[in-house]
Parts: C-alpha cells; structure tokens; sequence
C-alpha cells in the first residue's frame, strides 16, 4: 500500500496543506472549550460581562476561521484523492494494454476487471478517508490528551484507566466481529451462487423435474445466511450501547474525581466542565482510530493486487524492427512448438508451412488439436517454445508487434464488437476507412441489408457489445472489420460456423474476389468450407497429420479421410 | 484453450453490501429512487411488519425510554455542576461529597438504563429485520419455481438476482437502522427542545435559529452532491463497461493495433470521473464542517447569554452546562432524519421491485385430473398448433407432425427458424396459443407437467452442470442410481475415458462455471446425463456440434444405440446427423416447408435440396 502512495506524490503539496489545514481545525474546535472554560472561571466569577463578550467574540473567529480550514481542506483531500485515483487507474489500463495472453492466463480476465474496477475505487475510497478521518482522528486524539492534560494533570489520571478498558472492549468486538464478517460475504455469497445457477439453468431444471430439490437448496442456504446475518446484527447491537457506556462512565468518573479536586481548590469549575468536554472529544477519536485499523487490511488486500498488475512484465519482449516488405503475404512455420505454462505436453509441435499472396491455406483438425493456438503464434499472442516464425522472411521476434499486426486481418472465433456505432466498429479495423469503403466491406460480408434495416444506419449504436445481434450477425460485422483493413494476410477462425450453409457460401465467394491479393489462413471444422483451399492442413493432437489438397488428402490421409465420411458421408469420398 | 477462461461477462450485481452502510450521512449523498406507487408499496409493505406488532411495540418502547434517559442525563450533571460552583463560591457550605456520589449514582443509573434499553431495543429489531428478510427471500424463490419460462426469458439474469438479493436487503437494512433511528432522532428532538425550554425559553429562543439553518443547509447541499453522485455513477459506469469490453476483447484489441486508441477513450473518460468525483466528494465533505459551524454558532450563543444570565442569577451555572450540552445533541438526529427520509424513497423503491416479481403472473397449473402416463410409448402428434412468443409474431401455425414411437425426426433450417420453439412447446415451457400437442393421443396439457417432463430426455445446446461432482452431475436426473449405472452411461457418452484420465476421475469437482473442463467435455457429460435418465423421447439441441468430429462419431454410434426404440427429436446443423432420420422436418420462418426423408426430400429439389447442395457445389 505504502508502493502505491508514489502516485500521490505529484500532490504533495496538497497533501500538506490538508495537514496543515485538519491540525488547524482540530486546533480550533479543541480550544473552544477551554474558551467556555474561562468564561466560566474568569468571566462569571468575577462578573465580568466584558470578558464574557471578548472571549464570545474570540470563540467565534476561531469556529469560523476551523471551518474555514477544514472546508479548503476537504477540497484539496477531494482533488488529491480523486487525481490519485484517476492517475492509478490510468497507470493500471495502460500496463494492461501491453499485457499479452500469458499474462491474463495467469490473472484470468475477470480478477484483472475486478482489480482495476473495484480495487482501485477502493484504494480511492481509502485515501479520501485517511485524510479525512485518519488524518484527523490521531490529531484530535493529541490535541485533546494535551489539552486535558493542561487542564489538569491530577484528573487526567482518570483516562489512564478508562482508555485501556475503551480498547480492550472495541479489540473484542472486533475480534468476534471480524470473522463473522467474512463468514457473510461467503454466505452471501453462496446464496447468490444458488440464485443464479437456478435462474441459468431454469431448463434443466424443469425438463428434470429437480425443482424442490433446488428449493431445498435455496432454504438451507437462506437459513444459513440468516443466521449468520442475526449473530452480526446482534453484535453490533451490543457494541454502540457498550461504547457510548463506557464514555459516560468516564465521564462519571471524572466528575466524582474533579469534585474532589474542586473541593481541595485544586481545580476550578469551569476548568471542571471544559475536561468534561475534552474527555468527549479524546474518546471518540480513539474509537476513530481504531476503525483506522479496520479498514487498513481491507485496503491492503486491494492494494496488494494492484501491485500485482503495475508488477507484471510482459514476457514478449517487443522487436524493434519494421518490416522491409520486399516480399508480400509469405508466412512461414519453420518446425514450431508451443507449450502452454505449465502444460505436460505441448500444444502445437513440429508445425511446418507456407503461405504466400493469392493462395488459400486452411487449417482442419478436431477441438483441441491446435488450431486456435497457430493464431496466436502467428500473432505473437504467445512466443513459440521452438522453432521459428516467418513473415516475408523477417523472424516476428524481430519485428516490433505494432508491425507485425499491421499485416494481418483478424477475425476471431467468438466475435468480439464494441460499444459504439457500426460505424466505429467497423473503423475499428482502419481508421481511415471511408463510408463507402464501410459500406462495401459490409455488402461483401452479406450484413448490408441488416444494417440498412434500421433507419440509423451506420451511425445505429450497439448497445453492450452486441447483445442483440446474433452470432452470425456479430460474425459479419467482423468480417467486414478486417475487411477494410484492406490486410496482407487474413486470418480466420472458424468464423463461418455460425452461419448457415447458404450465407457461408455466398460470403466464402464475396471474400474471394476481395481477397486476391492477400494470402487467406482459414480454420475450419467444416470440410464444405476448405474444400478448395490451396493447401488444406490436417492436425491432430498439434501435429500435422496430412498437408496438401482436398483430393490428395482424401487418399493419403486417413484422419482427414475419416473427417469427410462423417460430414458429407460415403459420396463425399467417390 | 486459454481464451476462453474467464469470458463470462459479470452480468450479475455487485452482490449486496450487509452491515455498515458506509459512513455517517452517506446516505442522504445518493440521488434516491422513486417508487411508482408509493402508498400503495408502503401499506403493503406494512403489512409484512404487521405480525410482529407485538416486538416492534416493544422495541418503540424500548428505544423511547433509552431516550428518555439520556435526555435527562445531562440535567442531572448541571446539577452536580451547580452544587459544585456554589460551594465554590459559598464557601460556608461547601461542597458535599455525599451530595455529588448521590447524584452520580443517579447519573450512573441512568446511562446503564438508557444503555440497557437500547440495546435490548437493537436486539429485539435485528430479529424481526432478519426474520422478515429470510421470509421475503423465500417466498420470492417459491414464486421463481412457479413462474413460466417465458419470464425467465424476459429478463437478464441480473435483473433478477438483483430483485432478490440486493433489493431485499435494502429493505432489511431500513428495517433494522431506519426505524429506531426514525423514533430516537424524533424523541431526541422533542425531548431536547422541551428540556431546553423548562431552564430559559429565552436562550432556547435564540438558539433555536440554528435549527432552521441546519436544516437548510442539508437540504441544499444533499441536493447539489446527489446530482454529482448521480454524474459519478454514470461515468463510472462507462468506465467500468469500457474496461471490461476492453479486457474481455482484449485479443481484438490487440489484433488491430488498437492499443493507443482504447487508452485515449479511456482517459477522457477517467478525466470526466475525476471531475463528478471530486466535485461529490467535496460537497459531501464540507457538510460535517458546515454543521459544526452552526452548532459552535450556538456554542457561543449560549456561553456568552448563559454566562450573562448566571452572573446576573438568572440561572444557576449547571443549567447553562447542561444547555450547552443539550444545543450539542442537535446536529445527530436532524442529519438522521434527512438520511432516513432519503433512503426510505430508495427503499419503497427496492420493495416496489420486489412486490413486481411477487405480482408476476405464474405457469397455468396442472388440471385437477390430470392424467398419469404410465408407460409411455412415445407417439407424438402435434395437431394445428399455434404459437407465437409475442401476439404480433406468431412463428407456428396450423402445424401438423405426426411421429411414432421410436421414429427420429430431425429438425433443419436457418436460424432463427423455430426449432428451439419446437422443444419449447414439447416440454411445456410455453404455453399454445391454439391447437395440441398430444403424447399416445392424450394432449399434453392433460397431464401433470412432471410426468410430460420425466418423458423427455434433453440435451442442450447451453450445458448446464453445477457446482458438484462429475458424478453427482450425472445423476442429476435419476435419484436411485448405482454407480455402475452411472459408469454405463458415462461409457454410453463417450465420456468414461477423459473422466478416468482426470486426476480425481469421477470425484472432480466441476468449479462453478464448469471452466475446469473443456467445451467438448461438458457435452458428453450432459449426453450421459441424459443417457442415465433413460427417457422415453429424445430431445438433443444441435448437441454435437461443439465436440471434434471423431468423437461426434463415437457418440452418433452411442446415440444410434440409446434411440433405437426410442422417439427422438435431432435439431441439427449438420447433415451428417441429419440423413439417418426417419422423418426430416424442413424449417423456415416458424413453418414447416418441408417434410419427409432425405432421399424424398432430394428428390423434390425443394429448400432442404438447395441447403444440402451448397455444400457441394465446388
């Protein structure tokens, strides 16, 4: 956590001044009492109405000008602490943007969502408090001791006995409260799992017949959460009575020991009444403190993944060349392998092949043979563990990743679109296209017509990435972002499978005409949609099992062979 | 492989926040909600507190005597105070000691009192809140299992968990917090006026424009910071769904070179966040010290009339103490009281969400005699029905299939087409909205829908396994089960093998996304399950296609086995499934267009012809 306070560096100066500022406003709501003190003792004993008007006048600059201190240092707490956030959070998206896949395997995408949402509202959230409360409480607790103990130092001997017991009594509700705290969040947490794993999975349920089952489930779960939810609640009864009983005490105390000291003229009266107040204000601020305590493992905890991310180096380090492109569209395998992080075996190994401009290389093999993963070899989404990968003669080490994926157009399995208009997400792809470049990519993907349909057009926002849209839909539109990219090299990954045979046809026979002088990479599961690739690779297991053409492989290659008999069955193979 | 981890899209809420709610006069910072029907939520929600009047009655009492005493409190202080001065300052009767224990003893009786009972008085009201909580979630979730399916379509998951979980809670946390605040606060109020008038109307008088000013002051300020709070949720809502879309496409992202791009929207983005967030920020912030103003303005007021009034013996000193004491109470309850008022909007609000779920209309229950299929044989007819989703798109009319027992029909067409409707109705999600559905000649709709259901065997397209084991999972539809039976089916599936090379086999327990296994393998394991539950009709939803084609082989060569003898229904995408059916039925726009086998169907170059030819056509 303390790692993290470089990003509030900038603000020092801020910072200081909220010091500054808080130490001043304590200062002066700690000597209003004394104030009253001495009106109490100097004014009314002697009957001096005078004093009382000087000192009331006096009492009152010093409330405004605390509060005035107090309100500029709110602000600059306020524009402190939200800048530290803005600037974290700023920090934070940037290092995720460098990140490559390695390194959301290891977090996983929805703990880093989570440590840059939540766990950066948090350390805001925190910061603000610190110099609100935390700055304050330790003050006022000083302040208040110092000022009581000028008062009088006899009767300050009463707080050496109550601030211990005060301790000791919130250190035990806390040590009783704490894990029961933790043990809500799971309960709640294990009632929400019920919930949605009902909602979800609403079908099988019914089609089952598993409905008391699963409102038995619920039951045990609701009365688990309840009964937890009550042992808190009735702690925290205890707790306010408790600590409000002890401060009164106190305060018992004080008088019973003060009127001795009164009655032996050791302490006068209003001095009596000013220590009362002063009493007030230094046990609140310890229970001010130690809820301090409180939230600085929560806050810890936050900060601690955030570090973890700020921390994180990528482990493909960027080439630093830009490709001379003396050759276009050649890629080229030259015996890769590639092992995920901490796999037994690899997923890819001896993979060799080439592509070049104009020709049509497709990829087949069944789940999990590799097919997904040469993408991201090619991409430099990982580093290949041996071997070497090509482009127009260039090792894409080499290259810097800017580069590298300038030449290729994209269109991945599971479509991803934005929030945005069609038109920006199309633009997504090139930045420079133009309407009409827009529009043509669209008609070659046979989305045009959906997107004439709505009266907004190009400029009709998709809401949520996309929600409404079906998966074909979200699959042309993506299509036609790498269109207008206009690439060297298209890659695409099964991203016919969504539509049906007709549409996939009619776009396989657009895309042909666009794409004559690029090199196409296609992955597929269906052989209809390879069927007259240039070079058809069969993998199986992340081994190339058979390369070459449909008709060749038909013969030679008995996993491809089988492939076809149970897709198009016994003609498919005459 | 490793994409797919983690891709699920937090739909879901934040999950309720129990307990504290935040710091003091928070509440009253957030922009409320309004209900749409006020009175009406609130009688109604009225009427669940109504069988604990007896408690609250109690807890009423409870938290006013613990007022009550501590409002006497600091009068019975100004006396020790009093006594004390005046032996000062008279020294011939001095102080006595006696006098002052007395008098703390009261004092001391009086704060464990007060103490006693608001503790008692929390107590008693946590019980209730928590006792009515527990029964609202429960009878919301009797009403989830009554609901029809055409709800749970209706709504995103997270809107309905949110109704549930983070609703009901609000309603809880007023319950427990808000109403005892409500009476103390209140009672405090009136209690320190009326003591505050019995020593001097006329300071009372004076001091009494700081309350006007207070009040003032909260409402402005609590309506200024509920605007920017409003502004801060809306751009951290912007962010939060840029970050994650970001994240989530972070391959897209990256595949484009996009990387400067997204940054540069998400810091005009981050800027505007930091404006609304420090502007709520401080507005919230200086309302503590503004307070505090006023009631040092009172202070003084009262320090400087009060020490007038004593030196002319108006009024002994222990009174002015104990009015100064008393002018100190008054920010608390004035600032509970805007709180409360605020979040009880939100929560007529959150109860008005509740009440809609519990207003939904339910599934049409089972007729009274309704018929028990003992042994089922499977004939299926659909006779003229018709339905649509909503009155102005009706996707299937007059429709008229007739399957017998043990045929196999499969189900082709673009998407979109209604072939997902077709399973709809067969299990009696959806009602129709004309003609029937029969099984052995007697229509759907006279049976229990347990027995239609325990008909069936279905097979997803969404496979849906729980937080269980592998074996548990399986079982999920047959309770009396031997474990060889689950192995059989398992075997069946396809699936023995890769449970066997997991590390616990049979005992891995599936996370809750199911995440620890592949897509594939989630697959088979519902296929078994449907294989255990042996099941007079099949249902599979094109559920072949997400595994590798040498294991569809290996299950197609199960399932020929499992549907021999068997009525099934294939919907399919693939031809292959397709061609060994007894009967095709030729989907497009919610009508049949085509029915009959493949090699008829061929023959009568229709829409199935064209379909199936593109995949040829070099």
């Amino acid at each position: 956590m303390i790692r993290l306070m470089r990003f509030l560096k900038p603000y020092w100066l801020e910072v200081v001044g909220v010091l500054i500022l808080t130490l001043f406003g304590v200062f002066s709501e700690l000597f209003l009492p004394r104030l009253m003190g001495n009106i109490v003792d100097r004014g009314i004993a002697t009957g001096d109405i005078n004093y009382i008007y000087r000192t009331g006048f006096l009492m009152l600059l010093i409330a405004v000008l605390g509060t005035i201190a107090t309100v500029y240092s709110r602000y600059l707490s306020a524009t402190s602490a939200s800048a530290y956030g803005r600037d974290l959070r700023g920090a934070v998206f940037a290092k995720v943007q460098d990140f490559t896949l390695n390194e959301f395997d290891k977090m996983g995408t929805s703990s880093m969502i989570t440590r840059t949402t939540n766990d950066i509202n948090q350390m805001q959230q925190v910061t603000i408090m610190s110099m609100r409360m935390m700055v304050r409480a330790p003050f006022m607790l000083i302040g208040g001791l110092i000022m009581a103990i000028t008062t009088n130092l006899e009767l300050s001997k009463v707080l050496l006995i109550a601030a211990p017991i005060l301790i000791g009594v919130i250190t035990l509700v806390g040590y009783k409260g704490f894990p029961l705290f933790k043990e809500i969040q799971k309960k709640i947490d294990g009632l929400n799992k019920v919930l949605r794993e009902e909602l979800t999975g609403i079908r099988v349920i019914r089609a089952f017949n598993k409905t008391s089952y699963e409102e038995k489930r619920f039951n045990v779960a609701n009365r688990s959460l309840t009964d937890t939810a009550l042992k808190v609640a009735r702690l925290m009864a205890l707790m306010m009575p408790l600590l409000s009983l002890i401060l009164n005490f106190t305060i018992i105390g004080v008088i019973w020991y003060g009127s001795g000291l009164i009655s032996r003229l050791d302490l006068e009266v209003g001095g009596l009444m000013a220590f009362i107040q002063y009493v007030s204000q230094i046990m609140f601020s310890l229970i001010m403190v130690s809820m301090i305590f409180v939230t600085i493992p929560r806050a810890s905890a936050s900060a601690t993944r955030i570090n973890e991310v700020l921390d994180l180096e990528t482990e493909i380090i960027d080439g630093t060349d830009f490709s001379n492109d003396k050759i276009k569209g050649e890629l080229e395998f030259r015996d890769v392998g590639f092992s995920y992080q901490g796999a037994e075996s690899p997923a890819v190994c001896n993979i060799s092949f080439k592509t070049s401009l104009g020709r049509t290389t497709a990829i087949i093999g069944g789940t999990g043979s590799g097919k997904t993963t040469l993408l991201n070899l090619i991409m430099r989404f990982y580093d290949v563990s041996e071997g070497e990968i090509l482009l127009n003669g260039e090792n894409i080490k080499d290259l810097k990743q800017e580069e590298l994926r300038k030449h290729f157009g994209l269109v991945s399995q599971k479509p991803l679109l934005f929030t945005g208009s069609i038109r920006d997400n199309i633009r997504f792809g090139n930045d420079d296209a133009t309407d009409d470049e827009i529009i043509e990519a669209l008609k070659i993907s046979q989305i045009y017509d959906f997107v004439k349909q709505n009266e907004k057009g190009l400029d009709y926002v998709l809401a949520q990435g996309g929600k409404n849209l079906s998966g074909g839909q979200k699959q042309r539109l993506s299509i036609a972002r790498a269109l207008v990219r206009k690439p060297e090299i298209y890659l695409f990954d099964d991203s016919f499978s969504a539509l049906d045979f007709k549409t996939d046809r009619m776009v396989r026979d657009n895309l042909k005409k666009v794409t004559e002088d690029s090199a196409i990479v296609i992955i597929a599961q269906r052989v209809s949609t390879i069927r007259d690739a240039d070079n058809i690779i069969v993998l199986d297991e992340g081994k190339i099992v058979g390369q070459g053409r449909h008709e060749d492989l038909v013969k030679n290659c008995d996993v491809y062979r089988e492939i076809v008999l149970s897709q198009l069955g016994e003609e498919a193979l005459k | 492989m490793s994409e797919n981890k983690d891709r699920q899209k937090s739909q879901a809420p934040q999950g309720p926040r129990m307990g504290r709610g935040g710091p003091p006069g928070s509440g009253m910072m957030r922009p409320p909600e309004k209900a749409k029907d006020f009175k009406g939520t609130l009688k109604r929600l009225v009427g669940y507190i109504k069988p604990y009047k007896i408690t609250l009655f109690f807890v009423v009492v409870f938290a006013i005597l613990s007022t009550v005493f501590s409002i006497i409190s600091p009068r019975v202080m100004g006396m020790i105070t009093t006594h004390l001065y005046e032996g000062v300052v008279d020294s011939d009767t001095g102080i006595s000691m006696e006098y002052v224990v007395r008098f703390i003893i009261l004092l001391g009786g009086l704060y464990l009192l007060s103490a006693v009972f608001s503790y008692i008085q929390q107590y008693l009201i946590s019980g209730v809140s928590q006792k009515l909580v527990y029964d609202l979630r429960k009878e919301l979730n009797n009403k989830l299992q009554r609901l029809p399916l055409k709800f749970f379509d209706s709504k995103t998951t997270g809107e309905i968990l949110s109704r549930a979980t983070n609703d009901v809670d609000v309603i809880s946390n007023t319950l427990q917090q808000s109403v005892t605040s409500v009476i103390v606060s209140i009672f405090t109020l009136v209690g320190i006026l009326v003591m505050m008038i019995l020593i001097s109307p006329i300071i009372t008088l004076v001091t009494i424009i700081t309350i006007p000013l207070s009040i003032l002051l909260t409402k402005n300020i609590a309506k200024r910071s509920q605007k920017y709070f409003a502004d801060q949720a809306k751009s951290l809502g912007e962010l939060n769904g840029h970050i994650e879309e970001t994240y989530t496409g972070h391959i897209t992202v990256k595949a484009f070179g996009n990387e400067k791009k997204v940054i540069e929207e998400f810091e005009s983005i981050n800027s505007q966040l930091y404006t609304h967030s420090y502007k709520s920020q401080f507005i919230s912030g200086i309302i503590m010290p503004l307070m505090q103003l006023i009631s040092s303005l009172g202070y003084v007021i009262v320090s400087v009339v009060g020490g007038i009034y004593v030196i002319n013996g108006r009024l002994p000193i222990g009174d002015i103490q104990a009015f100064i004491q008393y002018s100190r109470q008054f920010n608390q309850p004035i600032m509970q009281l805007a709180e409360v008022i605020n979040t009880f909007q939100s929560t007529v609000a959150s109860a008005e969400r509740v009440f809609e779920l519990l207003d939904e209309e339910e599934e049409k229950k089972d007729i009274e005699d309704s018929i028990i299929l003992a042994e089922p044989k499977g004939n299926v007819r659909f006779d003229r029905v018709k339905f649509g989703y909503s009155k102005d798109n009706i996707l299937i009319d007059e429709m008229n299939i007739e399957v017998k027992s043990g045929q196999t029909v499969a189900i082709v067409g673009p998407t979109g087409a209604g072939k997902t409707t077709l399973v709809n109705l067969l299990m009696r999600f959806y009602e129709l909205d004309g003609g029937k559905i029969t099984i052995d000649n007697i229509p759907t709709t006279e049976m229990t829908r347990h027995n239609l259901r325990a008909m069936f065997g279905m097979v997803l397209q969404d496979t849906w396994l729980f937080n269980g084991t592998i074996k548990e999972n399986i079982a999920y539809g047959k309770d009396d089960v031997t474990e060889d039976d689950i192995y059989r089916a398992a075997k069946l599936a396809q699936g023995d093998h890769f449970i066997r090379t997991l590390p616990q086999g049979y005992e891995t327990m599936l996370n809750e996304e199911a995440s620890n296994i592949s897509q594939g393998q989630k697959q088979l394991l519902t296929i078994a399950r449907a294989i255990l539950a042996d099941p007079n009709i099949l249902i599979l939803d094109e559920a072949t296609s997400n595994v590798d084609t040498r294991t569809e082989q290996l299950i197609q060569k199960g399932m020929e086995e499992l549907m021999k003898g068997r009525t099934s229904f294939v919907i399919a995408h693939r031809l292959s499934t397709i061609k060994n059916a007894d009967v095709i039925l030729v989907m497009n726009e919610g009508k049949i267009i085509e029915k009959g086998n493949h090699n008829q169907l061929l023959e009568d170059k229709g829409f199935y012809a064209e379909l199936y030819n593109s995949q040829f056509v070099a």
